[in-house]
């Protein structure tokens, strides 16, 4: 019925669409302007089909009202936690590391859905609480809920991912009633394990750890772990106020920037438009989360809004991780900029992602 | 639905509130991190961003080629590619050493030495390790592209000289220039590593031989891989010169010279070009154009003999008895000489000393004075004339300064005088010494090229030039001017000499190489030449004195001729020196070859005549032309032998055939030396220095 599919795509986020695929725009300049003098030119053109794809995945996980799809999140849970498994026995070794599964001609990384599946699994668990303080046992669980696939991942090894999970748990914790003495003492014992998982030296391989602490000084080691760091660094400060111009950025052009297209594109976007331009993307990020929280504050209910806020937590993490990365203040980590970096699986997250969310305030006054 | 959510359930708002403020300090730190990297720091990051990404390649201008009066070819280039180590492009340069230095064939600590003068430069500043590389050395190169990052190669003109010796000290040779050179004001605006002429022609028109290094831009990747480039400027190729000098005349000189220990000087008296320049021993200025071995320079520096010295214009010798002819100047023109009638006793001691005479000449005047080179009259006449007036003559005529030829490190010799013995030595002039003066010995000092601009001069009525060995129309007049002032000298003069006077001299010199009793030079005897000069014999010290210092060196004096043809107003003048001669009358015959290589030579193009056949050799005139008979070739053209100097494997033998190292030579003919070919030369019998020079002097 026309009406009321008017009626539906009415309360659609327009205004928030709108802004996602300014910077979807902005994605498609950059990783064409990278990518334009190399072998991997059409990754523009790519970028634009993983979009559309992404567009209509969106408005059709809209159409899906999001209670069903907190009631399949078990099935969704189990299903992805084996393919994890799976990745780890067959899947496609890509720059020595498992993550991939190839069905078909298409290239699988389930890692990624892994992370809308978590949002939905946790918002479900946390609502069901209620509302009121957590106990233990309750933390627990989630933890666990959290952690097996975190492990999973992390054995692949992907640790980007990994810890993009992480804040999928801290939010529904946080809005979920935790209290002040429980996160303190969290907070305690995650410090106690991080420093055990670090100078144990078996759970993260040794490049993972230059990585993550190259970042802190660059310079010690320029051509090794903190070679990314500089590079990027020096992308980033010489673009100045107004940037090189788009494909004049020499870092970017060079290939002295890693993966400009993707982990690094920041830093490439940076070079290229200056302060101004960057300053500009952080701004279109500011307004989609601050309009997304709008929405889970303006939620039907308690899971609706929880997933929201599971999004914006994930995404937030993002921005912060690899913003932080490319400008020197966050260790290299691998985690994609949310609808900057090219790639699908990246890009047809953040659209599911935000479809739910659509999904979300669509029906905040329908029941 | 089968939810159990109820409608309206929310999550707290200062919880929410929570989370966007936190989001709004975190984009806040965003944008201060952007703040600090892209307005604050704007400037080093660029420069880091330069440095990263443009890579200034030199491109090296081709120096300008050498050739002869008749534009034969004398010192060409040929391609060449260097090694250089740019640090910073690897993690461990220290590590890879060994590794470089076995695949380019280097010794391990000399490599380490050369990264330790070069550790003040910054990294990126590449340090040339090898040049020459071998095509095997270049699939080293190549093959470790990811191993040995640090490692680049450059193409670039190499100077290529004849190879064995051949006007070496004319033209020079170019080098690197080292730390030190880099503190003389003359290079203040090169750079480490810049290669520039040091000595010779090289050195002197080096600032019109060096072109304009261009440069390029090149955009390398982050593994120094070139991707493209930004800019390109071209270089501007060097200047080519003429020389003066008539490769004809230059072989008859070395040829005449042989392995002795010496110099030759042939000029055009009439024009100050000099057509010819030899010193010996010699050295292979291509052993500069490749980076000098240490071992090797030393050898050349602390050779006794000096062979990197020119002596025709810095070996500074008591011109002996070639002196007289300024003595008999200065005797007519002053009227004393004409009138002195003395009968030679074999010697002459009116102070107390005897100074003797070789032998006892008996009646003796100004006429048969030259051609005698009898002493005891020139002390009488230098008794007569006094140290004063020799002095203002030999002075006048350029004694004791330097000519003013367009080559660096003339010396001026020495002309002694009552007020120079005071300043220099605080005692009295003797009238002794004013006899020792007149027969050259004593503190006189003169270098070949003085003694042929001097003797020349007197030739020509007085007309003394300044040697030159480019030709001054091919210069720009500002250039010549600041060479003018670069190479002050005598340079060009006249000082009148009475005819009568002069037709005495003249005349005297020319008896000096007619047979006859007395005659010293009857050995430079060239039938139908009318051929002048001066023998001249300088005792080096004592004979006490030499036994003392001698240690099993040659005790002999030098030996000098000076050749003039025709007698008067000469069309060239040759000044011979032998160091440690053997024979007082020899340097006269070695004169007398070069003089009939000119005179042959002239002949054959006055009569339009085919170069003489190499299998017919004719006396030694035949020597001049034998080099363009080679297989194909046609007089003056471009033929194999051009080729072949063109190649820079061309060897003066006896024959005076142009012979080359076969291996080498075809290496050149596909367009390109490989330094195998060359070392494959060095070792070839045919370029053992001077060898065959040796076997085919002329019997005296």
């Amino acid at each position: 019925m026309p009406l009321r599919r008017f009626l539906s795509f009415r309360d659609f986020d327009w205004t928030l669409l709108g802004l996602v695929l300014l910077l979807c725009a902005m994605s498609v300049l950059e990783v064409h302007s990278a990518t334009v003098h190399t072998k991997f030119a059409s990754f523009g053109t790519k970028q634009v089909l993983f979009i559309g794809a992404g567009l209509v995945g969106m408005f059709v996980l809209a159409k899906i009202d999001y209670h069903r799809l907190i009631d399949w999140s078990p099935w969704f849970y189990g299903i992805f936690v084996v393919s994890l498994v799976a990745v780890k026995v067959i899947g496609h070794k890509a720059l020595g590391a498992r993550r991939w599964i190839a069905v078909g001609p298409i290239q699988f990384q389930p890692s990624e859905w892994v992370k809308l599946v978590l949002i939905l699994a946790v918002a479900r668990y946390i609502a069901n609480i209620g509302g009121r303080n957590l106990t233990w046992t309750e933390i627990f669980k989630a933890f666990g809920m959290v952690g097996v696939p975190m492990i999973l991942v992390l054995v692949q090894p992907d640790l980007g991912t990994t810890l993009t999970y992480a804040p999928i748990l801290v939010a529904g914790l946080f809005l979920g009633g935790i209290n002040l003495r429980q996160s303190l003492i969290l907070i305690t014992v995650g410090a106690v394990l991080v420093g055990g998982v670090w100078s144990s030296g078996k759970i993260l391989k040794p490049y993972q750890k230059a990585r993550l602490t190259s970042f802190i000084n660059p310079g010690n080691d320029p051509r090794g772990a903190g070679y990314q760091v500089l590079q990027s660094e020096i992308a980033v400060g010489s673009g100045g106020v107004w940037g090189k111009g788009l494909e004049k950025g020499t870092q970017t052009q060079g290939y002295f920037l890693p993966i400009p297209y993707t982990d690094f594109i920041f830093a490439a976007f940076s070079e290229e438009h200056g302060f101004v331009g960057a300053f500009f993307i952080l701004l279109l990020y500011f307004l989609i989360l601050m309009r997304l929280i709008q929405n889970a504050q303006t939620a039907a209910d308690l899971p609706g809004s929880l997933i929201i806020m599971g999004i914006v937590a994930v995404l937030t993490f993002q921005i912060a991780v690899n913003v932080g990365m490319v400008i020197g203040l966050m260790p290299v980590t691998g985690i994609p900029l949310p609808l900057m970096s090219y790639g699908g699986s990246s890009v047809l997250f953040t659209f599911l992602a935000l479809g739910v969310a659509m999904n979300v305030r669509m029906r905040r006054f329908v029941n | 639905m089968d939810s159990s959510f109820s409608r309206g359930e929310k999550l707290s708002a200062v919880k929410l509130a929570f989370v966007q403020y936190g989001i709004l300090l975190m984009m806040l730190g965003l944008a201060a991190g952007l703040w600090r990297l892209q307005v604050l720091n704007v400037e080093s990051y660029r420069v880091l961003a330069e440095q990263n990404r443009i890579r200034k390649e030199p491109i090296l201008a081709p120096r300008g080629k050498l050739f002869d009066r008749e534009n034969r070819l004398v010192v060409d280039n040929y391609p060449s590619v260097t090694c250089f180590l740019v640090r910073e492009q690897s993690p461990n340069v220290d590590a890879d050493l060994p590794l470089i230095a076995h695949g380019l064939d280097l010794d391990l600590e000399q490599l380490r030495a050369t990264l330790r003068r070069f550790r003040t430069q910054p990294g990126y500043q590449p340090i040339p390790v090898k040049q020459d590389v071998t095509a095997d050395e270049q699939a080293f190169i190549a093959a470790h592209r990811n191993e040995l990052p640090e490692l680049e190669t450059i193409d670039e003109e190499r100077r290529l000289y004849p190879r064995d010796g051949f006007a070496a000290h004319l033209i020079g040779y170019v080098g690197e220039l080292s730390e030190d050179d880099l503190n003389n004001p003359r290079f203040a605006y090169y750079e480490p590593g810049d290669v520039v002429g040091k000595a010779g022609v090289e050195e002197t028109y080096d600032e019109l031989l060096r072109g304009q290094d261009g440069s390029r831009e090149v955009v390398v990747d982050s593994r120094g891989r070139e991707v493209g480039y930004f800019g390109i400027q071209h270089a501007v190729p060097g200047q080519d010169l003429k020389l003066t000098i008539d490769n004809d005349l230059q072989r008859a000189a070395e040829l005449a010279l042989g392995s002795r220990n010496g110099a030759i000087v042939a000029m055009d008296p009439r024009n100050g070009e000099i057509l010819a320049m030899v010193s010996r021993p010699s050295f292979d200025p291509n052993e500069f154009a490749v980076k000098i071995d240490r071992a090797d320079w030393n050898k050349l520096v602390t050779d006794p003999e000096h062979p990197l010295l020119n002596k025709a214009i810095q070996a500074q010798l008591a011109p002996g008895s070639t002196f007289k002819i300024l003595m008999s100047v200065a005797g007519l023109q002053e009227g004393v000489a004409q009138n002195m009638h003395i009968v030679c006793t074999g010697g002459w001691g009116p102070y107390g000393y005897f100074h003797h005479c070789d032998r006892k000449h008996g009646p003796v005047d100004i006429n048969t004075a030259i051609p005698y080179s009898c002493d005891t009259f020139y002390y009488m006449l230098g008794d007569k004339l006094g140290i004063d007036r020799i002095v203002k003559y030999a002075t006048e005529f350029g004694y004791g300064q330097k000519t003013g030829i367009d080559l660096p490190g003339e010396q001026a010799g020495l002309m002694p005088s009552p007020d120079w013995l005071i300043k220099n030595f605080h005692h009295r002039w003797y009238p002794d010494e004013t006899l020792d003066v007149a027969i050259g010995q004593g503190a006189v000092e003169a270098t070949p090229m003085q003694l042929a601009r001097i003797i020349g001069g007197i030739a020509s009525g007085g007309h003394m030039v300044r040697p030159h060995v480019v030709f001054p129309n091919e210069l720009s007049s500002d250039f010549y001017k600041s060479l003018e002032d670069s190479f002050p000298g005598t340079g060009e003069a006249y000082v009148p000499i009475d005819p009568a006077n002069w037709d005495i001299i003249t005349n005297g010199m020319a008896e000096v190489t007619e047979p006859g009793e007395f005659h010293t030079a009857g050995s430079a005897h060239l039938e139908g030449i009318d051929i002048a000069g001066k023998t001249g014999t300088a005792q080096q010290m004592s004979h006490e004195a030499l036994a003392k210092t001698n240690k099993g060196r040659a005790t002999n004096p030098n030996v000098w001729f000076v050749g003039l043809v025709p007698r008067r107003n000469p069309e060239l003048v040759v000044a011979v020196l032998w160091e440690n001669g053997e024979f007082s009358y020899y340097p006269a015959r070695i004169g007398a070859q070069v003089v009939a290589a000119f005179v042959n030579k002239k002949r054959r193009e006055a009569h339009n005549l085919p170069p003489a056949k190499a299998a017919a050799p004719v006396e030694m005139g035949a020597l001049w032309s034998t080099p363009d008979s080679g297989p194909g070739s046609k007089p003056g053209a471009k033929g194999a032998t051009v080729a072949r100097i063109h190649s820079g494997h061309f060897f003066v033998d006896g024959n005076g055939i142009v012979a080359e190292a076969p291996k080498a030579a075809q290496k050149h003919e596909t367009g390109r030396t490989t330094p195998q070919a060359a070392a494959s030369a060095k070792n070839s019998p045919q370029v053992a220095a001077l060898a065959p020079l040796r076997q085919k002097e002329p019997q005296p």
